[in-house]
């Protein structure tokens, strides 16, 4: 999780945030670093480039974006079944 | 000031015909001109319909008399700004004070992509005569050129909305007593920058599109151009055919609220079209057919709805979105639904809104669904919203 | 009461320096744009983090709009309906375009994507500032200062807005310039301001 915390601040230029600000289980939506629809497709691009896991359906987006913590859950099922 | 503009002439070509008659007779049949990709050579050929006029670049060189090369959205530019001028019958341009105001999205990039494809891997390679006409600007000129006109050229570039932005502008220039005719309108090809481009913000259907559908996926991208021939009083009087219809309301307003989303309630829309009928002089009422921007997107079509219903309720006009049969022709949106909103009124009709099975339960409205022919309209309001916010509505009016 | 209309402030950024109202209030010699830009955005104590989702047009146009308006209290003058923005530039939003282009090679990018049109910079302004009125967006070969007084004049008088920004937002490769008027149609005290005419448009471009 430390990683994607580090991977999430430079997809989406969040350039005053550092890892020790986002907490695992912090609401990256609306409130928290209150990202926006873009920043949930330029999420997806992470998803595929740094750990070739695909988002297909963009509606699971709130879903598996919700915390890190969620992505990190995600990431690690998917790689799972992508070996 | 009151002076009222003319509408001499139109021009359009588009996925479902290369002249204004051809379209006209493709809306009347239901024929959509949505389908596989044909003519751009992308990744996305098998997965995404789009709607592509019907002719390769050597058929549009052409049909336009430009070099063969030359940038596709410049040859789709010059065959309608060619139908349009020659259609409105105003004779040779040199004898008025007259402009040229076209607008696009990509200028050149059709040929800039495929340079950059051989370029960037190995900088001696690459045409470097494909990238000469890559700016927007560019494209406006060598299509000016063509018409003859010189008294006054420009480009107007915001989104989806730049077309109805030129028309309008054209009009002021007019009833400011600067020009005495204008062109306006604009042109866009299909590149694979702008097909990349919308697939990663996901909101391209996999399918033929459904706008105002409550089930409706996306947008497909389309390409084309639409023009129309403005006039003052002056010049319509000296023409064979009095004008049947002038332009007599329009308006730009920013949504504030988003780079590509549109407010959920619609308030760039809603500002849009309230501060075109303002202008106007006309009640919602008065309003008897609405061509939608219609794209299909979730985001779209529920924020315009929105704005119509707070506008409109209790009364609705109808209405349909057009890109049902063109798809989103970005850049030209604006040019091409004009020339579809004259006609309606010329021709006492409404286009369908095609393949829609479920009308939206937020909206009190359903868009038609067939064709409506013999219906008396005096005024036809056309929607274009684009990105970054910029919304413009422009109505048509029976003189 | 006067017709006239009046520029009540300019802000130019260009050259590594940040000028307002013709005094220069930031210069950092020997960075690239986008970190001047960067610096520029620290230097003026604004926060606002989606500063750092634009690309460097929007970043330039945007700073400059909002130095420009800074303790103008517009919003509490003008209704949001009567604020508008007019701008030009001669390579649309090229800079852009070829960066999100390169990201294609291997996966789009959403976040570049968006900002491939020009007129984008103008939705980050009145996102910002709340404006809703008219904006519009000229491709020009040069600055056409004749032309910008022309129209946003026109607007003014036919009663669509009563305040604009207007001017010039470039920026391709390491060349970059914005220059900024703030328009308002009346003046209780006219101060510092100039009336907008060309002559007034030129002298503050060439700066």
């Amino acid at each position: 999780m430390a990683d994607l915390k580090v991977q999430i601040i430079e997809q989406l230029n969040l350039q005053d945030t550092k890892p020790e600000d986002i907490g695992d289980d912090q609401a990256l939506f609306v409130e928290g670093l209150g990202l926006d629809s873009i920043d949930a497709l330029e999420l997806i691009v992470l998803l595929q480039q740094k750990y070739q896991v695909k988002l297909a359906n963009a509606d699971d987006g709130p879903k598996v974006f919700r915390t890190v913590r969620t992505m990190a859950e995600y990431i690690t099922a998917h790689k799972a079944q992508n070996a | 000031m009151s002076a009222p503009v003319f509408i001499a002439g139109t021009g359009a070509i588009s996925a479902i015909g290369h002249s204004t008659a051809a379209c006209l007779a493709a809306l009347k049949n239901e024929a959509a001109g949505i389908g596989e990709m044909r003519y751009l050579d992308s990744v996305h050929r098998d997965e995404l319909p789009v709607a592509e006029v019907k002719l390769s670049n050597e058929e549009l060189s052409l049909l336009s008399g430009l070099a063969p090369g030359i940038s596709r959205t410049a040859e789709l530019g010059t065959i309608a700004a060619k139908e349009a001028l020659e259609n409105a019958g105003i004779g040779d341009v040199a004898q008025w004070r007259t402009g040229f105001i076209s607008a696009n999205s990509v200028g050149g990039m059709d040929k800039t992509e495929n340079f950059y494809k051989a370029f960037l891997p190995d900088p001696t390679k690459g045409r470097l005569r494909d990238v000469v006409n890559h700016e927007c600007g560019a494209v406006t000129e060598i299509v000016a050129d063509q018409l003859g006109i010189k008294d006054y050229i420009t480009t107007i570039s915001t989104a989806c909305s730049s077309s109805a932005n030129s028309i309008f502008f054209g009009a002021r220039l007019i009833r400011n007593n600067i020009l005495d005719v204008v062109v306006a309108g604009g042109a866009d090809a299909l590149t694979k920058f702008t097909l990349n481009g919308f697939n990663t913000l996901m909101i391209l259907d996999s399918e033929y599109c459904k706008p105002f559908d409550e089930n409706r996926k996306g947008l497909n991208l389309g390409e084309g151009a639409g023009y129309v021939v403005l006039v003052s009083e002056k010049v319509a009087a000296t023409l064979k055919e009095n004008p049947s219809v002038k332009l007599s309301g329009y308006c730009n307003a920013n949504d504030a609220y988003h780079q590509t989303a549109s407010s959920p309630d619609g308030t760039g829309s809603y500002l849009a079209m309230s501060g075109a009928l303002k202008r106007a002089g006309l009640q919602p009422a008065d309003i008897g057919y609405i061509n939608l921007h219609g794209t299909g997107t979730q985001n779209n079509d529920i924020a315009e709805g929105t704005a119509i219903k707070r506008l409109f309720d209790p009364r609705f006009p109808m209405m349909s979105s057009t890109k049902t049969f063109t798809g989103h022709t970005l850049g030209a949106c604006g040019g091409i639904e004009a020339v579809f909103s004259i006609m309606a009124l010329n021709n006492g009709i409404v286009y369908p809104n095609l393949r829609l099975e479920t009308p939206m339960a937020a909206l009190p409205f359903t868009p038609e669904t067939k064709l409506v022919t013999g219906v008396d309209i005096k005024h036809v309001l056309s929607n274009s919203f684009g990105f970054g916010g910029n919304c413009s509505s422009l109505i048509f009016s029976k003189v | 009461m006067s017709d006239d209309l009046y520029i009540t402030a300019v802000c130019g950024i260009g050259s590594n320096r940040v000028t307002r109202d013709g005094q220069v209030i930031f210069e950092e010699a020997g960075t690239a744009p986008g970190e001047f830009l960067v610096a520029a955005y620290r230097h003026s104590g604004i926060a606002y983090p989606k500063f750092f989702k634009m690309d460097n047009l929007s970043r330039l146009g945007w700073l400059a709009a909002e130095l420009l308006t800074e303790g103008q209290g517009l919003l509490e003058k003008y209704d949001p309906k009567r604020t508008g923005i007019v701008l030009s530039n001669a390579n649309s939003s090229l800079d852009t375009d070829t960066r999100y282009y390169e990201t294609t090679r291997d996966m789009a990018s959403p976040a570049l994507f968006v900002y491939t049109l020009p007129n984008i910079v103008m939705g980050e302004i009145c996102i910002r500032q709340g404006f809703k009125g008219e904006n519009a967006f000229f491709i020009t070969e040069t600055f056409d200062a004749a032309f910008m007084q022309h129209y946003v004049t026109g607007l003014m008088k036919e009663g669509n807005l009563a305040c604009c920004i207007c001017g010039w937002v470039e920026i391709l490769g390491p060349e970059y310039k914005t220059v900024l008027f703030l328009v308002e149609k009346t003046v209780l005290e006219v101060g510092h301001s100039q009336k907008f005419t060309t002559e007034n448009i030129i002298k503050h471009y060439a700066l």
